[in-house]
């Protein structure tokens, strides 16, 4: 594959792209375990929701 | 099951859980074919090698101006029907629909470049595009820093509805001013401009890109759901210490 003499340009463009979405992808990872363990440790504690709460 | 069964935030989350494993394989073989078909497509016999930088711009374009209409859609869910899934997915949307924006307005800078000499010019098309990402900050700036999630959602719902104002200015911008950017080329009346050889890779990166936003989207609901349980068993948390 040859990519001319604008290559620096299309290898840009396609580096960024992929590192914004690799950084969305990553966000995203990150803030659901980030979720679950907080959730976690409040069941722990026994801290329930109120609909969880029988009566 | 009916649609308002998804309105139940637990049940919602149990489909999250068994389609979003084959949602994030669809993507990746979707990707696979249209990054080779990408890869192997013909150079355009004006602007050369330069045309690869298309199949990440355009849909990027068509994915920035779909996540704002898509928080349209929910801002009318938020304020008038009051679904209880509809500022989540709305909020899940913004930043998903700013990073597309942003992809779209980088690479549209390093293909105008080489093809039209400059990486930015103040046209219209390129513009009203800075303007919709200018108004996506201004939302996750409204979600983000709200004390009470209620009065951001409802802030953020307003303006997504007053920014639509925006997607038929971005649309119809290069048939309304003398811009430099190129005219409709893919949908339009009479049928694409676009080669075949080019066309398909495209349409396949597109579809790539669609599901990566779906499954972004539906990830993001589910952590924004799980953060408001978090939220909720807190204040409980809180409540049963002063009580």
């Amino acid at each position: 594959m040859n990519l001319g003499s604008h290559a620096d340009f299309i290898v840009a463009a396609y580096a960024m792209t992929l590192f914004v979405v690799a950084a969305l992808i990553a966000w995203v990872l990150l803030d659901y375990s980030a979720q679950r363990r907080i959730l976690g440790d409040l069941e722990e504690r026994g801290v329930t929701r109120r609909s969880q709460r029988k009566g | 099951m009916a649609v308002i069964d998804l309105a139940n935030p637990t049940r919602f989350l149990r489909i999250v859980d068994r389609v979003l494993p084959w949602l994030i394989a669809a993507t990746v073989v979707l990707f696979a074919v249209g990054l080779y078909r990408a890869m192997s497509a013909p150079d355009d016999y004006q602007q050369g090698a330069t045309v690869k930088i298309m199949f990440l711009h355009v849909p990027a374009a068509w994915l920035g101006m779909f996540g704002w209409a898509l928080m349209s859609v929910a801002a009318l869910g938020t304020l008038v029907w009051r679904h209880p899934l509809a500022d989540v997915s709305g909020k899940a949307a913004a930043p998903i629909g700013a990073a597309f924006t942003f992809i779209c307005l980088v690479t549209g800078s390093l293909w105008g470049r080489p093809t039209w000499g400059t990486y930015w010019v103040w046209d219209a098309r390129l513009t009203s595009m800075l303007v919709l990402l200018l108004l996506y900050l201004g939302v996750l700036a409204l979600y983000w820093t709200a004390e009470e999630p209620g009065r951001g959602a409802r802030a953020a719902a307003i303006l997504s509805l007053v920014g639509a104002v925006n997607l038929p200015i971005i649309k119809f911008s290069v048939d309304w001013w003398n811009t430099l950017h190129q005219p409709a080329s893919v949908f339009r009346t009479g049928g694409s401009t676009i080669d075949p050889s080019l066309l398909t890779p495209l349409l396949i990166m597109a579809l790539a890109f669609t599901l990566l936003f779906v499954t972004l989207h539906l990830a993001i609901m589910r952590n924004e759901i799980l953060r408001r349980r978090v939220r909720s068993m807190r204040l409980m948390q809180a409540q049963e210490v002063h009580a």
